[in-house]
């Protein structure tokens, strides 16, 4: 193991450990690649969650929709990035719920990086 | 002999793809990315390259966890897109060069990069978006191409010292091909972003303007950063520079900088383009 660096406030880095502990979340996200994954989720989600072996904090993540948790739980954006297209939200929705502000307001924001 | 005759870096982000399908062309959000793009395609209509290799970033199509290679080199006959979770459809397939894809991944070898060699290779909006800025027409397929992929999903990333280097030896790769073709090398994603965490939409526009400015003639200068740094300074997703780093290791010492475009926001994005061109 190499020395940790400095922490970067708001952001964790994506390393072996949280790998480890997304993985059977990560699983799962990858497989609503295929739209028949999609619909068996959205048909029964906790039997689907339970299929790939989502832990009790993973699950309740997923029900909840809430994106540091998911990520907190192992979540890896790219993954979870196809949860939160499947669900019809875009970056900009799911920005603004991790930063607790509107989806206006967020936009805003990013606009503003550019004056 | 093949030569790289330039390259192009762009932003590939999942959003460009629905506006390129909704024709946004004139949405006063869209119009001052999209009026970047005309003068890199008339500058690809006068080199007329062969062959685009195209590095980028599978964002979880191609590669799952299971398996994460770090420099990864497509060797088929022609890549497909996939639906990556949204409902995307599918396109024409791309044509492949195997025989240059082999000749690369046993020059690079050779030359000390171990390379994940790929015979099927799904190919992600990483690829497809560039592809589709740079080459609108989706009934023409006019290159052939080698996708170069990355691994930017799981930390660790390869140093941007590394990637430099992984270009230049691309560069000798294709240098060494017997074949008359011409090349050029598509350096995708970036500039700062973050989508995850607390601080999703950072955007550093003076990081990415030095950025554009330092690739043409100082890239050494970039890859002197650590990937920590990289995601200090340009969000988590910033990191995808050292695709760009790949890209200009490509293209030898000296280029001359044809063209360039930056833009705030696109999506949560600082959007970056650059088209440089070989020394003769």
């Amino acid at each position: 193991m190499t020395a940790p660096h400095e922490p970067i406030p708001g952001t964790t880095i994506f390393d072996g450990r949280m790998a480890m502990k997304g993985y059977p979340l990560n699983k799962m996200c990858y497989s609503f690649n295929e739209a028949a994954a999609r619909q068996e989720f959205l048909a029964d989600e906790d039997a689907y969650c339970a299929k790939f072996g989502l832990t009790d904090e993973q699950k309740t993540a997923i029900r909840e929709r809430n994106a540091l948790a998911l990520l907190a739980a192992g979540g890896n954006i790219y993954y979870l990035a196809k949860f939160i297209g499947m669900l019809g939200l875009n970056v900009q929705d799911i920005g603004a719920q991790q930063t607790g502000m509107t989806v206006e307001e967020f936009k805003a924001k990013l606009k503003a990086a550019g004056n | 002999m093949a030569k790289i005759v330039g390259g192009v870096t762009t932003s590939h982000i999942p959003a460009i793809g629905n506006a390129i399908a909704n024709e946004l062309f004139e949405d006063p959000y869209w119009k001052p990315f999209f009026d970047g793009y005309p003068k890199a395609r008339e500058w690809l209509a006068e080199v007329k390259p062969d062959v685009a290799i195209v590095v980028y970033n599978d964002h979880g199509l191609n590669f799952f966890l299971d398996k994460m290679p770090t420099f990864s080199i497509g060797a088929a006959p022609e890549y497909q897109n996939k639906d990556e979770g949204w409902g995307l459809k599918p396109l024409p397939p791309y044509p492949g060069d195997p025989e240059l894809s082999w000749h690369i991944i046993e020059s690079l070898v050779n030359d000390e990069f171990d390379i994940c060699s790929c015979q099927e290779m799904a190919v992600d909006h990483g690829f497809t978006v560039p592809m589709a800025l740079l080459w609108p027409d989706q009934t023409q397929r006019p290159v052939r191409t080698i996708p170069v992929a990355v691994n930017t999903v799981q930390h660790p990333l390869p140093t941007p010292a590394r990637c430099l280097k992984l270009g230049e030896a691309i560069g000798r790769a294709v240098a060494s091909y017997p074949k008359d073709l011409k090349v050029v090398v598509l350096g995708t994603g970036g500039l700062s972003h973050q989508l995850d965490g607390e601080r999703a939409g950072f955007i550093n526009k003076d990081f990415d303007l030095m950025c554009l400015e330092k690739i043409v003639d100082e890239p050494e200068a970039l890859a002197k950063y650590s990937i920590h740094d990289l995601v200090r300074l340009a969000g988590a997703q910033g990191a995808e520079l050292i695709l760009w780093l790949i890209m200009r290791g490509a293209l030898g010492k000296r280029v001359s900088k044809v063209h360039s475009n930056y833009h705030i926001p696109i999506s949560n994005t600082g959007a970056g383009l650059l088209v440089l061109e070989s020394a003769v």
